[in-house]
């Protein structure tokens, strides 16, 4: 179709100083670079948010354990749930789309090119302004200190009264800094699915992955604002004499709940929609067989996407809001049980029949399938408001929403790295490290986070520091703890393949999975323009139209 | 060459297995050794009041229900990813090309509804249960506030005050003697959390909360604040006793009382009553009135102090008193700094405070 590549007068990018190198990175507009530079950017997050967790998992090893002081425990899950969420899995799946989204609709850019570079750097620049509270928290004082106020920074601990020094203040700017660039990012995905695709591909004809980020998008841009307006309220609050959320002058503490959560529920659903997106691309190609129900999967995310606004307040059942508010909540919590589940069923429904191949994208995908099974059931056990009175604020939350993000996302992400690494390094990982990669982390995974779930139906809160002996959670806490190392293997396997890979990898052409979408007509890595030639498609699966002409799929859409 | 990495990819799926097994068989080993006392644990599936245990209830229909859900699913994800792998002696075909089907996704989405309606109306029934219950005539009414990093209870009608350890009557079903407690903050946001007795209710400054428990049995209950509430969070402790009727009307009659008086006592005394400690605390009787830490009229009719963190003896006294870092490290509590003879006579008078 387009594989073959424009002669470009440039000179060989092989053989320019390497300064040069560095700075086309910095300066670059390319959605590629700037998809790549999301994807580092956010690994290096990983690994750092990761130290943090594993500090918070020795000090809870044994009970009344002292590695580390309350004061510094209280920073690390701070700090390690803002950077996971905000730092690593937004930019991680952004990177993926913005690399993505243009190949796989036959263009050869995002719409605002200028924007995307804008969005990428002021998310980076968010996460440098959070560690650089490690020296500047406390302003002149000399040692910094860090947000100790957890992910949510509920009022009033927020309030000055509270947190003295400017420790709050490095949290509150750096995510109104990054959701700026995250708005811009999600204009940038509907503007460029919109009005950028290649003719022929009609909103039908898409593939999910554009759906889903289009979806994203919307999400993004209708729940980041309250994020954002909350940040400045809490500014004026702590600078400006204002009292939205300051209690003690007659602010309101639920006032903020009710700000966070709008934005932090959508939120999960931004963090798990792209992770949809990959398994619904991975699972069909390595199935051998189209997406099953694709117009109900585009309908399911959908409604994910508008019932995400109205389940804010199952976070706040706890809250003391009245017994019909905390019914509505459970009815549109449970709702959103409906569309989730079809999407499981038609992910099955796709495998039904195929002839799966096991590689490393479908086995993690196989594993997110499993995981967000499970993490969709635990959801319902919290959403219903009386169950959640016991579980929530538990260590079973802390289990339900990792089954989500590392079970769930992180899976997907890993199936993903290893599905398009070869388009976007032009050469094959090794699948025996990256086998090594899954069941190291499975086993880790399920040690860690299954575990995790009793000491919470056992009573045992989140966010403390330390524990009391004799409460019967010694044992799990230990179990959970043990886990996280094979966890920590897995991720350094799978670093050591992906280096190894980009310097002795075999190279990959243009479409080493038989696949069916578009970027697999590229070259490996395609070149700055992606296509030469605008390819036009008539179905859902372009490639497959071109290798079987006998059998298109044009006939059936 | 293909051939090998089938191999390879066969020798690391049985290791992964092992590991697994491996980790399984010591985390079962490791349970049946566990030497906790069983009343102790704060389980939230051994319920001993009527919204925990109605909530109990509710918890089985919901693992009942998504239990089932996850049986169907999984078998169906097993039978599928077993069934059709691709075989070793594929003929490289492609398999048939299946789009969907209507009647499937009709079935997939009308089942999982009605699930959801079912659940939805379980779930509301209980949760009109339990919030909007009636208050019968014995009702026990306490104020709860939280602190950071404590619990003050008052008990308006029966003239009480006391921190950390609630005292509340057993409640016979024939002549319910619930206590309905209201909760409040004087800071940040706190929960109120005894797993056996209720679900958690958080205490929110600026906010009046209410929650209610109905114990069936006498006994210790342990709980825990459950809401992030600062440095100190996690030694927030909490415990509950419930007392048969004439025991709490005699703890009751007890904390009544102002503080005793006893003469061997006046130098500690003195001391408490000429440093910081007035500021913060009440001893009920005499000019020390400060609300800002626990009221100490009784503090010899509580087990522990620094709300649970240690249990209530003289060395712990002295030890907290002089260094509240060395038990609660970012406590509210100040280093009092005094001298040798000073603590010991300090402590000496908290020991009459019974």
């Amino acid at each position: 179709m387009s594989s073959e590549s424009i002669a470009l007068s440039a000179v060989d990018h092989g053989t320019r100083p390497i300064s040069e190198r560095l700075h086309d990175w910095v300066v670059t507009v390319d959605h590629k670079k700037l998809g790549i530079l999301y994807i580092v950017y956010a690994l290096v997050f990983l690994i750092i948010g990761g130290i943090e967790a594993t500090i918070l998992r020795i000090q809870l090893i044994v009970p009344h354990n002292h590695f580390v002081s309350p004061q510094v425990f209280n920073r690390m899950f701070t700090m390690h749930g803002t950077t996971m969420i905000f730092f690593v899995v937004m930019p991680i799946l952004f990177g993926f789309g913005t690399y993505l989204i243009p190949l796989m609709i036959g263009a050869r850019d995002m719409a605002f090119p200028r924007l995307n570079a804008f969005s990428f750097w002021m998310t980076a620049f968010g996460g440098l302004l959070l560690y650089f509270s490690f020296i500047g928290g406390n302003g002149l004082y000399g040692a910094g200190t860090v947000p100790d106020v957890g992910w949510w920074a509920y009022a009033p601990l927020t309030s000055r009264a509270f947190s003295v020094g400017h420790s709050t203040d490095f949290w509150t700017l750096a995510l109104l800094v990054s959701g700026v660039g995250s708005v811009g990012t999600g204009v940038n995905f509907i503007a460029t699915i919109l009005c950028m695709r290649c003719p022929g591909m009609t909103l039908g004809k898409m593939p999910l992955l554009a759906w889903l980020n289009l979806v994203v998008g919307g999400m993004v841009v209708f729940c980041i604002s309250p994020l954002t307006a909350a940040q400045i309220m809490l500014s004026i609050d702590r600078y400006l004499g204002g009292h939205f959320f300051d209690t003690q002058a007659g602010g309101s503490a639920a006032l903020w709940m009710h700000f966070f959560w709008i934005f932090g529920h959508p939120e999960v659903y931004i963090l798990v929609v792209p992770a949809f997106a990959f398994v619904s691309e991975i699972v069909p190609i390595f199935s051998r067989k189209p997406i099953f129900g694709y117009p109900v999967m585009v309908a399911a995310t959908i409604a994910i996407g508008f019932i995400s606004f109205s389940v804010w307040a199952h976070h706040m059942f706890t809250v003391g809001m009245s017994s019909y508010g905390n019914s509505f909540f459970v009815f549109t919590t449970v709702a959103i049980a409906v569309p989730t589940g079809i999407k499981i069923f038609n992910w099955i429904g796709t495998m039904w029949g195929g002839k799966i191949q096991f590689r490393a994208p479908m086995l993690f995908s196989i594993g997110f399938l499993f995981q967000f099974l499970i993490a969709g059931l635990t959801g319902i056990m919290l959403g219903a408001a009386p169950f959640n009175w016991q579980l929530s604020g538990s260590y079973f939350v802390v289990a339900h929403f990792h089954y989500v993000i590392v079970g769930g996302i992180m899976f997907a992400v890993f199936a993903a790295f290893y599905y398009w690494f070869p388009k976007m390094s032009g050469r094959m990982y090794n699948e025996a490290l990256a086998k090594w990669h899954f069941w190291l982390f499975l086993i880790g995974f399920h040690l860690t986070f299954d575990f995790m779930h009793i000491p919470g139906m056992l009573g045992m809160p989140r966010r403390i520091y330390t524990y009391e002996p004799g409460r019967g959670w010694d044992i799990w806490n230990l179990i959970v703890t043990i886990g996280v190392f094979f966890q920590i293997a897995g991720v350094l396997v799978f670093v050591a393949n992906l280096l190894w890979s980009l310097w002795k990898g075999e190279p990959a052409g243009n479409d080493p999975w038989d696949a069916w979408t578009l970027e697999w007509s590229a070259t490996s890595p395609p070149p700055e323009y992606n296509f030469a030639t605008i390819p036009i498609v008539e179905s859902r699966r372009p490639l497959w139209d071109l290798k079987h002409p006998e059998d298109p799929d044009w006939k059936y859409e | 060459m293909r051939h090998s990495e089938q191999t390879r990819s066969h020798v690391s799926k049985m290791a992964g297995i092992a590991v697994l097994l491996a980790g399984f068989l010591l985390a079962a080993s490791l349970c049946f050794g566990a030497p906790s006392n069983p009343s102790q644990i704060p389980n939230i599936f051994r319920p001993e009041s009527t919204p925990a245990d109605s909530i109990f209830r509710l918890s089985l229909l919901v693992l009942t229900v998504t239990g089932l859900i996850f049986a169907i699913v999984f078998s169906l994800l097993v039978y599928a990813v077993a069934k059709f792998r691709r075989r070793g002696d594929d003929d490289g075909r492609e398999p048939p090309q299946v789009y969907g089907s209507n009647q499937v996704e009709l079935a997939w989405t009308v089942i999982p509804v009605l699930i959801v309606l079912v659940l939805f109306l379980a779930t509301a029934r209980v949760i009109h249960s339990i919030q909007d219950a009636p208050k019968p005539a014995g009702t026990i009414e306490v104020i709860a506030i939280g602190h950071q990093f404590w619990w003050e209870f008052r008990y308006p009608a029966l003239g009480v005050v006391t921190a950390n350890e609630l005292h509340v009557p057993v409640s016979d079903p024939s002549h319910p003697s619930p206590t309905f407690i209201t909760l409040l903050s004087a800071d940040t946001d706190h929960s109120f959390w005894v797993p056996r007795l209720a679900g958690k209710t958080d205490l929110i400054p600026n906010r009046v909360n209410h929650t209610w428990i109905d114990p069936h049995e006498t006994g210790l209950y342990l709980g825990q604040c459950a809401q992030y509430c600062g440095t100190q969070h996690a030694k927030m402790l909490l415990r509950v006793y419930v007392d048969s009727p004439e025991q709490f009307d005699q703890w009751i009659a007890e904390e009544r009382k102002p503080a005793a008086a006893n003469s061997a006592a006046e130098e500690g005394r003195r001391i408490f009553e000429t440093t910081a400690c007035m500021n913060c605390h009440t001893v009920a009787g005499t000019v020390a009135d400060g609300r800002f830490g626990p009221d100490l009229t009784h503090l010899m009719g509580r087990a522990t102090i620094a709300s649970g963190a240690a249990l209530n003896t003289p060395e712990e006294l002295k030890l907290w008193i002089q260094n509240p870092d060395s038990i609660k490290p970012g406590s509210l509590m100040p280093a009092m700094k005094l001298n040798e003879k000073d603590l010991d006579a300090l402590t000496a008078y908290l020991e009459t405070l019974r």
